[in-house]
């Protein structure tokens, strides 16, 4: 056992029981791995799970990168995700940003939306294979989807959240529609905006991760069914920690520029 | 000579849920000189957010109109200012970019925007907070910086829809002294709106006391004490009776 970190809180004393510096929750965190990994080793050496222990997995991926594998299943994956993710995003907004200002837009499309959204994304996946082929553009359809319907709207929940005092106040000082729009409901909705967009990118990764499964000739949930096949539960869990890494990764990119965008937000 | 403000015969109805009708106001008349300060005060309901906002153009009048140096309102422009409780600066944009906000939308060239906009947070003492963000600023940084914003399109007219109502009594105090201050220097026609009677008072030249059920004007009071006001006025035999006779006119329509 690794004894406690020396971390000594700074001047400003607690106040309360939960507040906690940032090191030691690093700290705790960093632990909480290592004692996972830690029991991981253990059930899996005494062969109580028929499982690879994470040696097994260490060897498995360093093989899979070595021979190249997993970087063309991650960037394959990844390729899809962005291209299905992208596209979907810039549909997204300036839709939601339509149905938001104009009453008739939203009239029009809010039924669309509302009833696809009921629909999980990856239900879509044998009618785009049907339709589509088995090439990238199913998968790339699918993805779309996913980022399209939670993207359009938190955008249009954005610009009807807009606050009707700013509107008026932009008003009063000589402002007509277009420079509302611009200078006011955009900036204004940018924060719903980032949050569809995050979530967005989370379904869009789920999705493709599943769509691979069902149909590909590559990437990382393509790579796992291969191994299920042969019985390859090193490469198996490698693709999965893959997946999650990315995962994280996108997601942590996505909050960075959410910190960036909207730093003037005032938080509770 | 035409008033600056003409509220003639104005009211306003809204519509309620399960087709009943609320009135508002109804047939406000008032008259306002140019240059001149009124204060707007009675409880809630008796309608003088709703003339304001009919006089900013931000709402229409179900009946009567409004008139602007002889010219009917027919919109929101730069030429009458608003500033609301709730301060609505854009938290966006620092200060100064708030501040610019309204030139900018007019065209104005950056340099020229910037000399302007600097003067009035100068005025309203926000010089060493320019670049700062809305999020950073106290309740009553926020409305100077929104006050300086209304000045800086050189309304004629400033209309404040209960600008300190949110901010502690000393604040308010100090607010409401400097707002003189800069009355005084660039003197516009004001039509203040307050629940407070006292700031009533210590603002206004007139202060129009409204009643409630329907909202309606209820009594013009002239307040007969000299600018600038000072912290000894407030404390004078006469601002106590002109403060008697306003809460009475306020809280006991019926009575007096």
């Amino acid at each position: 056992m690794s004894a406690a970190p020396d971390v000594t809180p700074g001047g400003a004393a607690p106040s309360r029981a939960s507040w906690m510096p940032g090191a030691t929750m690093l700290a705790l965190n960093i632990l909480a791995v290592l004692l996972g990994l830690g029991a991981w080793a253990l059930v899996t050496a005494e062969g109580v799970v028929g499982l690879p222990g994470p040696g097994a997995v260490l060897s498995a991926a360093i093989t899979l990168a070595r021979n190249g594998q997993l970087l063309s299943d991650a960037l394959a994956s990844l390729a899809r995700v962005l291209t299905g993710f992208l596209l979907g995003v810039l549909v997204a907004i300036p839709v939601g940003f339509l149905m938001g200002w104009y009453k008739v837009a939203r009239g029009l499309i809010e039924p669309y939306v509302q009833f696809f959204r009921t629909i999980p994304p990856l239900a879509v996946i044998p009618l785009a294979i049907v339709t589509m082929g088995i090439g990238e553009t199913p998968k790339i359809f699918v993805i779309f989807l996913a980022a399209f319907l939670s993207s359009v709207v938190a955008t249009f929940q954005g610009v009807v959240s807009v606050d009707r005092t700013l509107i008026n106040a932009a008003r009063v000082l000589g402002a007509k529609d277009a420079t509302i729009f611009r200078r006011v409901v955009i900036p204004a909705s940018t924060p719903f905006i980032m949050v569809g967009v995050r979530i967005g990118l989370g379904s869009s990764w789920a999705t493709v991760v599943a769509a691979e499964l069902i149909a590909a000739q590559s990437g990382l949930g393509f790579r796992m069914q291969q191994a299920q096949l042969y019985y390859d539960l090193p490469t198996i869990f490698v693709s999965l920690i893959a997946i999650g890494v990315l995962g994280l990764l996108m997601d942590r990119i996505i909050i960075a520029a959410d910190r960036v965008l909207t730093a003037w937000q005032e938080k509770a | 000579m035409t008033p600056r403000i003409s509220f003639q015969n104005v009211s306003r109805r809204f519509e309620l849920g399960g087709g009943g009708e609320f009135l508002a106001l109804d047939r406000f008349s008032l008259e306002v000189g140019e240059g001149e300060f009124i204060t707007v005060v009675g409880p809630s309901g008796c309608g003088k957010s709703t003339a304001m906002n009919i006089a900013a153009g931000l709402l229409r009048p179900t009946a009567g109109r409004v008139l602007v140096d002889g010219a009917a309102v027919e919109g929101p422009g730069p030429e009458r200012g608003v500033i609301f409780q709730q301060y609505a600066l854009f938290p966006w944009l620092t200060v100064r970019e708030n501040v610019e906000f309204g030139l900018r939308v007019a065209g104005m060239p950056g340099k020229r925007r910037r000399e302007i906009a600097d003067r009035f947070i100068g005025l309203v003492g926000l010089t060493d907070f320019a670049e700062a963000l809305p999020k950073t600023l106290s309740g009553g940084m926020k409305q100077r910086c929104a006050i300086a914003r209304a000045y800086a399109v050189d309304p004629k007219i400033l209309l404040m829809d209960e600008p300190f109502g949110a901010l502690d009594a000393l604040t308010r105090v100090t607010l409401q002294d400097q707002l003189l201050r800069t009355w005084s220097q660039e003197r516009r026609t004001v039509m203040f709106i307050t629940h407070d009677v006292d700031e009533a008072v210590y603002l206004g030249g007139r202060v129009i006391v409204m009643a409630a059920r329907p909202g309606r004007l209820y009594k013009v009071i002239p307040v007969d004490l000299p600018y600038p006001r000072t912290e000894e006025m407030r404390l004078s035999t006469a601002f106590a009776a002109l403060r008697n006779e306003v809460w009475r006119s306020v809280y006991h329509p019926e009575a007096a």
